[in-house]
């Protein structure tokens, strides 16, 4: 058979091929979009089992007692049910160990990328890559049997044995990789002409870092400040150790405090009934602590949209 | 910008203008450096001290007794066997289900979503978010679920399950980055050649992609071996003297640690320490592993 009689008999075909359903690609497209879906749906999980039970606990215990009440005591007889001392507590971590990994990081992050020569920022960035990749619980151990008795020996604070300076301070340094690796990420995408432009207007080293490199990545560096605070929010086990578990309202970090995760990870840990309003209790503080970090990544998404410099 | 006024003295005859100000500048120059120098030796002197601290700590109970006893109320006779086994398991459920569910996400979204259909889009910015989800919220989705609503209890596979969803968003990303790093041009010369979309993705974009998804995977999987806030929340008990088997009781090295830094006698500090050095080694040789297969597959395109 020769073209031309194909092309005679069936003129149809060739220039109208049908498209053939491939029902083998289709099942792959399915398969995907359910793993895909996964993610949703544990996000869904986590609105449900957080939702519910606080329902039923806001049921027993007025939103009024809870948000505005000063005292923490759910798990004695009669037990008192005012947040803000866990909320307190963890803005103080918070704050404190921000004061730490804020500048520190964003140090870090100007020496890499501005002033290191190029084989000490490849060999630092993996020790930074360790320093983030510590568990919690080797920080929070570290928090409470070195650096409290260091802060109390050789810096000479008084702290107490249980406090939230040093687990602020641990934290803070943990957050440091986080800020440093994210905000240099941001001045590497600062383009080089911008720096070079800089250096002919005669600006020194200092200037162009400091004026032209981090104004034109201060997008960049806020969303790593906002996901380090937003991490401090959420991180635990250094306060469960370190700060102790004591709910209290106090800005002093030589105390003892108790924050959200802590007061979770202490009541959580299974030995709890089911159904009794302590059970119930860590339902509503976590999902306090839920919409806290949500409201906080919103922010930082925000703010960078806000700041974004685009460049080519 | 500000100049520094230098301290006149009576016969001190001023330099002019110009010197004056470069000198202010060397001065803030220095300032700056040494600020940024004191960042850098925080960081590092802080891991530095954390890992001699730890190690000269732990060092007198790290014995074969740590590695093979079982737990025990007298420290000299503790051991961390079920905790090390258990966590072994954890490691394996979490890249057994975190790895496949993380790179087919990680196709869907760049291979296949439409990004105009507002489905994909609300998956992309769900992803996002469960990135910034504090660990221990998905130590109560698993108390609430599958510890308590499905009702396996506190066994092994319900810790693997939340330690799967904590780290997925994390081998969600570094899967994406991966995939979007394969050049175009490879995808449109499979698909000049006829191959269809899947064969295109299974043969050509996922093996150029292995490197960045199994370093991406394996820091993941470093940081769910290390994590304890959920293990609390989904029940790994205190006190576990057998061997840990799937649908049965455990506890995870990290719980472990913890529960020995809780006791007050001072020999169990230095059992949580020796422990923290086994987390440390298998957490640490995990990450060198990841970041020796970036450096070592590293393609420029």
């Amino acid at each position: 058979m020769t073209t031309a009689d194909a092309t005679v008999a069936r003129p149809a075909a060739t220039t109208l091929p049908r498209k053939k359903i491939r029902w083998g690609e289709q099942a792959v497209h399915g398969v995907l979009f359910v793993a895909a879906a996964i993610s949703v749906l544990t996000t869904v999980g986590i609105v449900i089992s957080l939702v519910v039970p606080s329902i039923d606990f806001f049921r027993e215990v007025s939103p009024t007692e809870f948000f505005l009440g000063t005292t923490w005591s759910p798990l004695f007889l009669d037990g008192e049910f005012g947040v803000l001392p866990l909320a307190v507590g963890t803005f103080v971590i918070s704050f404190w160990s921000a004061l730490v990994a804020f500048p520190l990081g964003l140090g870090v992050a100007i020496y890499l990328s501005e002033y290191a020569p190029p084989r000490v920022t490849s060999f630092l960035k993996p020790i930074l890559e360790i320093l983030a990749a510590i568990p919690t619980v080797v920080l929070g151990y570290f928090a409470l049997t070195f650096v409290t008795p260091f802060l109390r020996d050789q810096v000479g604070v008084h702290v107490e044995i249980f406090n939230a300076l040093a687990a602020s301070l641990v934290l803070g340094v943990m957050l440091i990789p986080t800020v440093a690796t994210l905000s240099e990420d941001a001045m590497a995408a600062v383009p080089r002409d911008l720096r070079d432009g800089g250096y002919a207007l005669g600006a020194d080293k200092l200037q162009v870092s400091t004026k032209i490199v981090v104004p034109a990545a201060i997008s960049g560096i806020i969303a790593a400040w906002v996901l380090a605070f937003s991490r401090a929010v959420g991180e635990t086990m250094i306060v469960l150790i370190a700060a102790g578990q004591l709910a209290q309202i106090t800005v002093d970090p030589r105390e003892s405090i108790q924050t959200i995760t802590a007061f979770i990870g202490a009541t959580g840990n299974g030995d709890v009934p089911t159904g009794s309003i302590e059970y119930k209790t860590i339902f509503a503080v976590g999902l306090t602590l839920f919409v806290m970090t949500l409201v906080i990544n919103m922010v930082s998404i925000r703010l960078v949209r806000k700041y974004r410099e685009v460049y080519e | 910008m500000t100049v520094i006024e230098p301290h006149v003295e009576r016969d001190y005859v001023p330099a002019p203008e110009e010197p004056i100000k470069r000198r202010g500048q060397a001065w803030k120059n220095r300032l700056f450096k040494l600020a940024m120098l004191f960042s850098m030796f925080v960081a590092f002197g802080t891991l530095a001290v954390l890992l001699v601290d730890t190690v000269v700590t732990g060092w007198p109970a790290l014995s074969t007794q740590l590695l093979t006893g079982l737990p025990s109320t007298v420290p000299d006779e503790a051991g961390a066997r079920p905790a090390i086994l258990a966590t072994l398991y954890l490691g394996a459920l979490v890249l057994l289900f975190s790895v496949p569910i993380g790179v087919l996400t990680a196709i869907y979204l760049e291979e296949y979503a439409n990004r105009e259909r507002w489905w994909n889009r609300a998956i992309e910015v769900n992803i996002q978010n469960l990135a910034a989800v504090p660990a221990i919220v998905y130590g109560i989705l698993g108390l609430a679920f599958i510890v308590r609503g499905i009702g396996v209890g506190r066994v092994v596979l319900a810790g693997g399950l939340i330690l799967t969803l904590v780290v997925l968003p994390t081998v969600v990303v570094a899967s994406r980055e991966a995939i979007r790093s394969v050049p175009d041009s490879i995808r449109q010369g499979a698909f000049a050649l006829g191959a269809t979309k899947w064969q295109v993705v299974w043969r050509q974009v996922l093996p150029a992609s292995i490197p960045g998804i199994a370093t991406g995977s394996i820091l993941a999987l470093s940081r769910a071996v290390g994590e304890t806030a959920p293990l609390i929340m989904v029940g790994a008990i205190t006190y576990v003297a057998f061997n840990p088997t799937l649908m049965g009781p455990y506890t995870a090295l990290p719980v472990q640690i913890y529960n020995w830094t809780k006791q007050p006698d001072a020999d169990f500090q230095t059992l949580a320490a020796a422990g923290a050095i086994v987390l440390l080694v298998i957490v640490l040789s995990m990450n060198a592993v990841a970041i020796f297969l970036r450096n070592r597959y590293r393609k420029q395109w």
